[in-house]
């Protein structure tokens, strides 16, 4: 059961990632990553994943995947033929004509030696366990895999790591804030200021940000 | 089913990761191509955790996923910015760095 299982997700995956490499609209990529990344978390369950296989559905197929579709829907995701492209782009650059195929070739030849090595590296080492089935598993509320036991494991012995994720995302999203922000300025966006009642109360440059840095003018 | 046979899975989703990274022109299927390699080397932590039966792989794992969510910050705010100031959206006509 669990290898016909094992086998189904298997074949989800791979179709998955061929489908993200290979399809024309950027919106379909991220239809069949999501495909992918939904039969990557069966596979986690295979392997006694819970909490990861439901953080990788909620977090990542759901959220992150969202974010995706905002963004292909925001910059136009135009299904560009990657070979009219480049017969464009080559046209314009003086016409070498094979240059786009044999970037293609090249970059299909280095992938397939990727993989050769990868193969090589992962399962022609010897490890006696690799052809095993894994370490003996009991079902329970605080086995391996379970969120008790991940929750433990992040709040005891890697609170450092932790701590670190959790301050590399505040950094991340100060940042993406900072790049795809409107670049005239912000006194530009808020030209319609609305009269607040409070603000008369308060003294001057006590109020917002905005204010302190002078790129609002200040209530007289 | 046995481990190696999740090894080989990620392999080659790895591999057809890199082979995206490469041959893709468009940042945003670059991007989802780099969430291809970096699920590749999930599973295959995920199946070493398996392997030895502790969860510090399935920590690491979940490391990478925030890793991958920063990652996905940063350059969709890129790109969004890229097309804010009407730059061409395509890696190979990206070339302002190359000095």
């Amino acid at each position: 059961m669990s290898s016909v299982l094992f086998f189904l997700a298997a074949i989800g995956v791979i179709s998955g990632a061929v489908g993200v490499v290979v399809l024309r609209n950027p919106f379909f990529s991220v239809l069949a990553l999501v495909a992918h990344l939904v039969s990557l978390a069966v596979l986690f369950l295979l392997l006694r994943a819970e909490f990861v296989a439901a953080v990788q559905v909620v977090v990542y197929a759901g959220a992150v995947m969202v974010l995706y579709v905002f963004v292909v829907a925001y910059v136009g995701g135009e299904s560009d033929s990657i070979g009219e492209r480049l017969r464009s782009y080559n046209g314009s650059a003086g016409g070498s004509g094979s240059v786009g195929s044999a970037l293609r070739l090249g970059g299909a030849i280095l992938g397939g030696a990727l993989l050769v090595e990868l193969l090589i590296a992962l399962l022609g080492t010897g490890l006696e366990a690799t052809s095993g089935y894994g370490a003996g598993y009991v079902p329970g509320p605080k086995t391996y895999g379970t969120p008790a036991y991940i929750g433990n494991l992040l709040l005891t012995r890697f609170l450092l790591v932790f701590e670190l994720a959790s301050f590399l995302l505040l950094i991340a999203a100060v940042g993406g804030v900072v790049l795809a922000r409107r670049r005239g300025g912000i006194g530009e966006a808020d030209e319609h200021e609305t009269f607040v009642p409070l603000d008369a109360l308060r003294p001057r440059g006590t109020g917002t940000t905005a204010e302190g840095v002078g790129a609002r003018r200040q209530p007289s | 089913m046995s481990i190696a046979w999740y090894l080989a899975v990620s392999a080659i989703v790895f591999s057809l990761g890199a082979l995206g990274v490469m041959t893709r022109r468009n940042p945003l299927v670059v991007l989802l191509c780099l969430e291809l390699m970096l699920n590749g080397g999930n599973l295959a932590l995920i199946a070493f955790s398996r392997m030895w039966g502790n969860g510090d792989g399935q920590i690491l794992a979940i490391v990478v996923m925030t890793v991958a969510a920063c990652e996905v910050c940063i350059g969709l705010g890129m790109i969004v910015a890229i097309y804010r100031r009407q730059l061409p959206i395509d890696v190979d006509e990206l070339r302002e760095l190359q000095g």
